[in-house]
């Protein structure tokens, strides 16, 4: 590691500097986002809200402060896992793990830090799935590698929107019926 | 409801959609009074830029009727407006700045990584200009679901009939900001490329601005005459040496901005013209960029380059050598049509601008694909077709 280099480990080009700052399949992403650090970690750190914001997230229940129950849409169905907090430092940080026996080994972190003046905060989510050996094989592997990281700027990106103009863009209607 | 769609190069068609309906609380629904085809529909018409899909509506110059509103528009029930083509929040960083074509927040999520792998950003959502942007259904409709309508639609004030103001959707402060973008200066000559409804909007917004002379340069004598009948010389570029003529003009020294109000699609019978048409067919390129090489040749020393011209891709043999050691300036961009729609409606109230000069024809929507055929292959004397969902299709 050269120390005439600023940049995060998520943006090196070895993928083992990459690794460093968590384990199995990782993507971090930073958005800025025109609202107090103080706003956004009090969104996030209601679990409940997040199923708002990310597309995949079908629901997340809060069990006891540090704990939540999250039901996530798979390729196969749907999975579940209890989350854990493991770091908590209100306006700054939230980190949370999947608890032991969860079908997906799953991590987040997500950090608030003051952008320039005047620019809001500038919000950084990394997000972490380990394959389980030998479980689901294939389908969860798709779903822990490329596409959670896609899924998870994409679900950084809702955030922001939903945080700055109160809705979230789209096209299509929530349930669209059926076209005849 | 009827609406004109998008199913492949030169093939568009009237057919039937599902009515939009409110999905945002910031949302409207507008029922089209007044809507036009684009230069910029052209290239979609042409199939020049990417991500359009077969049933896409398309059309991004409307104005109507608000019949419907979500729980936070500001809009009214029987309100009449002006749709800008740009949707934007009025609520990230680059609506703060007034970059409202640079909003963050307007474009779906989903759609965002492709500009991003493309520009390196993603784009802003617009109006019916593939999914690249958005992939928001388009204003050539009998209704359109506008989001964020707290903050694009103008009202229009009494009095004021569609044919005047149907253009602050796009074109009119298009031309207005690519005239802005060249940081007039009293003594200035300005050259403009191109005199389709951009380039003669520009025309006019660089006189208001204050230029000295303006020099216009298209092929087709109608849009010329068009062109001088608001005060600008002219060169017909089948007839003379753009370059030299105007250098010529200008006393050696070159004009002091130039803007390309043609963009990606221009023509002509030039050498590098020929190459790019052959590396577009051939997917070596995808824009062909004559007029913009002319326009860095032909500009000032330290002066002001203006492209309000579409751009969709990449384009060589780009005269960056001149754009260096002749220290020019360039800005360009979508239109931050937000902006400027306050002040341009007050000028059209007060008689300061004409627009209506514009329209050569007026049809029913259910022939729009007749529009869009006429736009194309007539440029000399159809300057801008507006359709109209209220207008009965001729037998």
């Amino acid at each position: 590691m050269t120390v005439t280099d600023d940049a995060p480990a998520r943006a090196s080009k070895s993928s083992d500097r990459r690794h460093e700052v968590g384990d199995g399949s990782v993507s971090g992403h930073t958005e800025t986002i025109n609202r107090p650090r103080a706003d956004l970690y009090a969104f996030w750190r209601d679990f409940t809200n997040l199923p708002q914001v990310m597309e995949n997230v079908v629901s997340v229940a809060a069990i006891d402060d540090r704990r939540s129950h999250w039901v996530v849409k798979g390729p196969n169905g749907s999975l579940e896992w209890d989350a854990v907090i493991t770091e908590d430092e209100p306006g700054r940080l939230i980190a949370w793990r999947s608890a032991e026996g969860a079908d997906v080994e799953h991590s987040g972190r997500v950090e608030f830090r003051d952008a320039p003046p005047g620019r809001g905060s500038w919000v950084t989510a990394t997000i972490a799935y380990r394959p389980p050996a030998g479980f689901i094989g294939k389908a969860v592997a798709k779903l822990s590698q490329k596409e959670p990281s896609i899924q998870a700027r994409r679900d950084l990106r809702r955030f922001k929107q939903y945080c700055e103009t109160g809705e979230i863009a789209t096209t299509t209607p929530p349930n669209p019926e059926p076209k005849s | 409801m009827r609406a004109l769609t998008w199913h492949g190069k030169h093939d568009v068609r009237v057919d039937s959609h599902p009515d939009p309906e409110i999905i945002n609380p910031r949302d409207a629904i507008i029922k089209v009074t007044s809507t036009a085809i684009c230069g910029s529909d052209l290239h979609l018409y042409d199939a020049y830029i990417p991500t359009l899909q077969a049933g896409d509506i398309l059309g991004h110059e409307f104005m109507g009727e608000v019949v419907e509103t979500g729980p936070a528009s500001t809009l009214e029930k029987g309100q009449r407006v002006v749709v800008p083509f740009v949707i934007a929040c009025g609520q990230c960083f680059f609506c703060g700045k007034q970059q409202y074509s640079a909003c963050a927040n307007s474009i779906p999520a989903d759609n965002a990584d492709m500009g991003q792998e493309l520009y390196g950003h993603p784009m802003t959502g617009l109006f019916g200009y593939s999914h690249l942007t958005g992939g928001y259904p388009g204003g050539q409709a009998e209704y359109v679901r506008v989001p964020f309508s707290d903050i694009g639609p103008i009202v229009v004030p009494d009095g004021l009939e569609d044919d005047t103001v149907l253009f602050l959707s796009d074109i009119l402060p298009t031309g207005w900001m690519a005239a802005e973008n060249c940081d007039v200066e009293p003594g200035d000559t300005i050259a403009v490329w191109g005199c389709g409804p951009v380039g003669l909007f520009a025309v006019q917004s660089a006189f208001k601005l204050g230029a000295h002379r303006v020099i216009a340069i298209d092929h087709f004598p109608h849009r010329l005459e068009l062109a001088k009948g608001f005060g600008a010389e002219t060169i017909n570029f089948e007839e003379t040496d753009t370059y030299h003529a105007l250098m010529e003009m200008t006393g050696g020294i070159g004009p002091d901005a130039c803007i390309d109000a043609v963009g990606l699609e221009s023509h002509g019978m030039f050498l590098d013209n020929a190459i790019d048409q052959l590396k577009v067919s051939t997917f070596m390129g995808t824009d062909r960029a004559h007029v913009l090489r002319q326009v860095i040749i032909a500009c000032r020393k330290g002066g002001r380059v203006s492209l309000p011209g579409v751009y969709g891709g990449f384009v060589d043999k780009f005269p960056i050598g001149a754009l260096m050691e002749k220290g020019l300036q360039v800005k360009s961009g979508q239109t931050h049509v937000q902006k400027y729609l306050p002040r341009l409606m007050e000028m059209i109230g007060e008689g300061e601008v004409d627009t209506t000069f514009l329209i050569s024809h007026r049809l029913p929507l259910e022939q729009a694909p007749e529009g869009y055929k006429m736009f194309k292959n007539d440029q000399n004397h159809c300057t801008k077709v507006v359709l109209k969902p209220s207008m009965a299709a001729a037998a």
